[in-house]
């Protein structure tokens, strides 16, 4: 690290490393950044702190040369800068971790490393130095791992090492612990900590109050565009941090009351899946049960199979013979060889993770997409023809009762923000009333306020005697609504505990527990499945 | 320096012009072609796009050319829907074509009107078959379907040869590589118009190809299997979600299609031909996807993206007679359009934003990721 | 006899490698390009018009690459300016190809012209049945050594691991700073310019005239080779040879009268294709190798 930091002249006590002046930024009509003033200083663990689209991505962009401001500018220890593409950023000194990583996963390690580094870097020693270094850090790589092998702490570290090996001045992490078990997030802020005491300044970017607390001195606080405040962390409660992002007060939804004396509603016992593609998890011997009125959590970090576990629950996979232990069961009937629309009309409802196509078209209508999951009710359909006027009223009742805001009377799925969209889809299913809502990281990439009204959305359907199955990466969303946790681990599910009676660490310590390994060892590329064109290759975009 | 801007909604009079302009451009781009190769370019764009309208007699001709290229795209568009790219639409007619010629040929002293029907579901079960094979291998082993429908091309084109050689061949034909004439029950007979009579070749199959659109488009818009359709072709996994399946959606608008090609191979043969020959289409399979793109995959504007191609076809003939431009040219005005529909489909959806210079640098990096699943 | 087989089979074999060569290292950046039909053709036709105008056969050569080159700019600009679906813009390119060969070729159907001769190397040319590899002409030579090029680029350079890391993800290639569509055009033309060369060997070595479609879907087959392949160049070379060998099998058999109609042989070379595309699907193996954002756009916007 010496190289980096011998410009730790006097100077540097009192000029900022990087200092933003008035950074101004618009993207059409909207303001991403506006007027931002900001500075860090050499050996700094600094936060940027704000919900989605507060303009933390926008800000961190235009520092690392992906983005111009529109106006103000940079200074780079004391001298005005423009920063034009990443390459000049890298070389100034600024390394930078993407939320979602910038890897190749059909690409070994050191290649991935050595796409970061400038072109005079000295690619025979890459390997051994990859290894010296992230031994040094107690994160150790192999140089010649696929990235696809990995599981996403080891990404991460690829990530990082890729930054020290240029001897960064200044470290950017944008959201970095979003995928990260307790205890790996314990060991990345040790790493982040002595890399700030050896002079290196850390720009942490994150919406988690307690890690921004617990590792960072000073915060500066976005919202909606503009730098709301800049706080020394530890005279501020996470509250009152809370309150500064989100510029209100903030609202619990209160403590849930486990229903006594509930019957089993749902079931499933010996689930198992062998992982049919290079980058699937496989399933072995899924059980637990949910009883009328209560919500189950299962918590894990992402990858380590809740897109199996989910698609076995909707139907979407199913079992290629009817045999064997598998079985999901809702009351006493058996759904494992039922499709999803059948298992619709046995009670059940899904809302998965993703909902740009997969919970919702993004090319249709808001009442065709009313439709996606609703075509079986009430003669929406009458010989094969569609009622348009039913849909239509349909998708107008969820909207009503859900809070949608949309541009238009039916506008495309497209056109709504991400929490409006997601607000939808859960309303879709809500309404119903279904006797299981079986739902997949319900507020991923939504913003506060829809958050709280579907985490309330969800605690209100349980009151009325349905159940709900939670897969969720987000520990806090787990213990606010929960009454039951469970732990996704490398396919496997832990037994099913009392919310009450365990703490985030424990549950921290299941999810972290003998981090996955068992991946095959074959080479693994992509999964373009046999056709030149790939799936995703190219509809024709055109619409009637 | 140009940057593309998402439109938040796309305003009507776009899909309008989109189309207009796409042709009066490659009209335009036809001509400059035209006269950079040394062909007078406004001579040879008249004998294109004005001379085969000159006459009244014309107007039935063109409805005749444009008559496969509707019934064919209206089945392309349900595959296009879909995401399923079958690009072999012209060995699927061939092989509708030879269905209904064994029905013919077999029945040579057949006087039914039913003989017309068999040979119309021949053709289309024929045509289907054809169909099926890359929607199989689609399904089953995901073999790339453009790939295989297009070798099918290739091996229906040599089967038909075969056929009218061997097999089929009219020994009393002197040689020639053809069969024997249908009877004529299984001829389509020319049209005759209540007070004008017969207008050119006007013949019974254009009726029926608006009515293979129009019920094309009901099916499309108004069905829960054309939902399905356009479900998988968008978002195949949200498709899966709501309980459809993949495999049948595909092999259903691959047999469509083929069914349909299949149905314009035996029009063309029953109307215009009345004998199988090694040549039975002028390329009606490839320019029907120009159609569909044309018509913005909406099976009623088919109909007019039909007969704006088929105009560009006919006068492909009469600039071949009359100034010797060689057939294959209406390629050059084909391939242009679907350029220029191409990119006024991104048009439609972005707005070009013209930005100062000095932001060059800046632009260069700006990028958000074009959503592959946001606009189907 | 079995020598001139071989001899035969490797010439046929020439534009196949060329042809997916090229389009091999453009999907490898991630562009499907669906037009080598039409580019072929394009070659095809231009290397014929040059060598019978200027009379040499070498400038032929060139005026195909170049002509290859142009025509797949067209589709450059398109897909990676405009952004436009990558399966229908090569189509469309193929039509247009197609199409604009048969007119600038009206004026030269039959004309002949003087082919590409033998480079015919001494000593080893007489070796029994490997002497066949040496006497070829210098566009095979060339051929062999443009494969040899883009697998040493492509695996062991800096400029090469660029261009595989914008074919896996160009989002991450971007955030890294790599100017993905730069990237992507230089290989889109690069198979332009491979293309042609295939193209224009038709008519410089194989048959020394033109004719409208002369390709006669070889542009199809190469797109084939290369999923056939699994986008590594040296087996684009052995699956070349190998359709080459089915070709060659189909005249034999005609030349000798086999029992088999003619048109049932002629149908091997696309029946093969498609017999190999299962196969290679049905295992899944095809994975390896393709390039995970294959066919997907990338678009400056906002």
């Amino acid at each position: 690290m010496s190289a980096t930091h011998q410009k730790s002249s006097p100077k540097s006590k009192d000029t900022p490393l990087l200092a933003g002046v008035g950074m101004t930024k618009s993207f059409g009509d909207l303001v991403a950044n506006q007027d931002i003033n900001f500075s860090i200083y050499p050996g700094e663990l600094h936060a940027l702190l704000g919900e989605n689209g507060a303009g933390k991505s926008t800000f961190i962009k235009m520092v690392y040369g992906l983005l111009q401001p529109d106006q103000g500018y940079l200074e780079w220890r004391g001298e005005r800068v423009t920063v034009t593409n990443p390459q000049q950023a890298r070389g100034m000194g600024i390394g930078m971790v993407f939320q979602h990583f910038s890897l190749f996963e059909a690409l070994t390690v050191a290649e991935n490393i050595a796409l970061a580094l400038p072109p005079d870097f000295p690619r025979q020693k890459l390997s051994q130095m990859i290894k010296t270094k992230s031994a040094e850090y107690g994160i150790p790589l192999n140089p010649d791992s696929i990235i696809a092998d990995l599981s996403v702490g080891q990404q991460q570290r690829v990530e990082i090492v890729r930054c020290l090996l240029q001897n960064p001045a200044l470290l950017i992490m944008d959201e970095p612990t979003s995928v990260l078990t307790p205890q790996e997030t314990d060991q990345l802020f040790e790493v982040l900590k002595r890399l700030a005491n050896q002079g290196c300044a850390v720009l942490f970017i994150s919406h988690k109050l307690d890690e921004i607390k617990q590792l960072t001195t000073r915060a500066t606080i976005l919202r909606g565009g503009i730098k709301v405040a800049e706080v020394k962390t530890k005279d501020q409660s996470t509250r009152q941090l809370a309150e500064l992002m989100i510029g209100a007060k903030v609202k619990d939804i209160g403590a849930l009351s486990t229903p006594k004396n509930s019957k089993t509603l749902f079931s499933v016992s010996g689930l198992s899946r062998s992982a049919e593609g290079p980058f699937d998890i496989a399933l072995r011997d899924i059980s637990f049960s949910v009883n009328a009125g209560e919500i189950l959590g299962i918590a894990g970090i992402a990858g380590n199979g809740q897109s199996e576990l989910m698609a076995a629950l909707t139907g979407e996979w199913r079992p290629a013979s009817a045999a064997g232990a598998n079985k999901i069961t809702i009351g006493t009937a058996d759904m494992m060889a039922l499709t999803p629309a059948a298992r619709r009309r046995a009670g059940l409802a899904f809302i998965p993770e993703e909902r740009n196509g997969h919970a919702a078209v993004p090319s249709m209508t808001l009442s065709e997409n009313a439709l996606l999951t609703g075509y079986d009710q009430d003669d929406v359909i009458r010989r094969g023809i569609i009622n348009h006027d039913k849909t239509l009223a349909m998708a107008r009742h969820i909207s009503k009762t859900f809070d949608v805001r949309q541009p238009s009377d039916d506008p495309l799925a497209s056109s709504l923000s991400g929490g409006n969209l997601q607000k939808f889809v859960v309303g879709r299913e809500i309404i119903k009333v279904p006797q299981v809502l079986i739902v997949s990281q319900p507020t991923w990439g939504v913003d506060i306020g829809a958050a709280q009204f579907i985490r309330t959305a969800m605690a209100n359907l349980a009151k009325q005697g349905s159940a709900v199955i939670m897969i969720s990466q987000d520990l806090e969303e787990i213990f606010q609504i929960a009454h039951h946790i469970a732990v996704l681990n490398n396919g496997q599910l832990s037994e099913t505990l009392k919310a009450d009676d365990v703490t985030p660490e424990h549950i921290g310590l299941l999810m972290g527990e003998s981090s996955r390994s068992h991946r095959d060892s074959t080479p693994v590329t992509d999964n373009i499945s046999g056709d030149i064109s790939g799936q995703g290759s190219g509809k024709a975009r055109v619409s009637s | 320096m140009i940057i593309l801007q998402r439109r938040k909604d796309i305003p009507t009079y776009l899909t309008i012009a989109v189309p207009i302009i796409s042709i009066l451009i490659t009209v335009l781009a036809g001509g400059i072609i035209f006269a950079l190769l040394g062909y007078p370019p406004l001579d040879a764009l008249y004998e294109f796009f004005i001379a085969p309208l000159s006459r009244p007699d014309q107007v039935g001709n063109l409805l005749v050319k444009a008559c496969p290229l509707i019934i064919i795209s209206t089945g392309l568009i349900f595959c296009f829907r879909a995401n399923v790219w079958n690009i072999g639409a012209e060995g699927q007619l061939i092989l509708g074509a030879m269905g209904a010629g064994w029905v013919a040929l077999s029945f040579p002293e057949a006087e039914s009107r039913f003989m017309i029907i068999a040979m119309a579901v021949m053709a289309m079960l024929a045509g289907a078959l054809w169909g099926a094979i890359p929607g199989l291998l689609k399904v089953r082993f995901k073999t790339n379907e453009i790939l295989v429908s297009l070798m099918l091309t290739y091996i229906a084109i040599f089967l038909v040869d075969w056929t009218v050689r061997s097999p089929w061949r009219d020994p009393l034909a002197f040689g020639f590589p053809l069969t024997k004439a249908y009877p004529d029950a299984g001829l389509i007979p020319v049209m005759s118009l209540p007070g004008i009579g017969r207008l050119g070749q006007l013949h019974w199959g254009v009726p029926v190809a608006f009515l293979v659109a129009i019920c094309g488009w009901f099916y499309l818009t108004r069905s829960l299997g054309g939902y399905q359709i356009k479900l998988m072709g968008d978002a195949p996994r949200a498709g899966r979600f709501a309980g459809f399946h993949q495999g049948r959606v595909t092999m259903f608008v691959m047999m469509v299609s083929g069914a349909l090609a299949g149905l314009a191979g035996m029009i063309e043969v029953s109307a215009n031909i009345g004998m199988l020959q090694p040549q039975i289409s002028f390329g009606y399979g490839f320019t029907a996807i120009i159609v569909a793109f044309l018509a913005r995959l909406n099976p009623l504007a088919a109909i007019a993206a039909g007969l704006v191609v088929a105009l560009a076809e006919l006068g492909g003939d009469t600039a071949q007679i009359s100034m010797r431009i060689p057939k294959v040219v209406t390629g050059i005005f084909n391939g242009i359009l679907l350029f220029m529909l191409l990119a006024g489909e991104t048009l439609t959806h972005y707005r070009i934003v013209w930005v100062g210079v000095t932001e060059k640098a800046s632009i260069n990096k700006t990028s958000i990721k074009k959503d592959e699943a946001s606009h189907g | 006899m079995a020598e001139e087989l071989l001899l035969a089979i490797l010439l046929t074999s020439v534009p196949l490698i060329l042809a997916a060569t090229g389009e091999l290292v453009a999907e490898k950046s991630g562009v499907l390009n669906l037009g080598v039909e039409g580019m072929m053709l394009m070659g095809a036709v231009a290397a014929f018009g040059v060598a019978s105008l200027t009379g040499s056969p070498y400038l032929g050569i060139l005026g195909g690459g170049l002509a290859g080159l142009l025509i797949s700019l067209i589709f450059a600009v398109f897909v990676l300016g405009l952004a436009t679906n990558q399966v229908a813009t090569g189509l469309a390119l193929t039509i247009f190809g197609t199409g604009l060969s048969g007119l600038i070729g009206a004026p030269l159907v039959g004309q002949s012209i003087d082919g590409l001769p033998s480079l015919i190397i001494p000593w080893i040319s007489d070796i029994p049945m490997i002497g066949a590899f040496f006497r070829l002409d210098f566009l095979a030579y060339l051929s062999v050594i443009l494969v040899g090029l883009t697998a040493y680029v492509l695996n062991y350079t800096q400029f090469g691991l660029v261009l595989r890391a914008v074919g896996i993800n160009h989002d991450s290639a971007h955030a890294l700073g790599y100017p993905v569509l730069r990237v992507r055009f230089m290989a889109v033309l690069f198979g332009g310019f491979m293309a042609g060369l295939g193209g224009g060997y038709l008519p410089l070595v194989l048959t020394p005239h033109w004719a409208e479609g002369m390709t006669s879907g070889r542009g199809w087959i190469a797109l084939a080779l290369v999923v056939f392949a699994s986008w590594q160049p040296w087996r684009v070379t052995a699956g070349a040879i190998l359709f080459g060998g089915i070709t060659i099998m189909q005249l034999v058999g005609q030349a000798r009268g086999w029992a088999v109609p003619s048109q049932f042989l002629s149908m091997l070379p696309y029946f093969a294709t498609i017999t190999v595309l299962v196969l290679i699907s049905r295992g899944g193996r095809i994975q390896f190798g393709a390039p995970a954002h294959l066919g997907k756009n990338f678009l400056i916007t906002r």
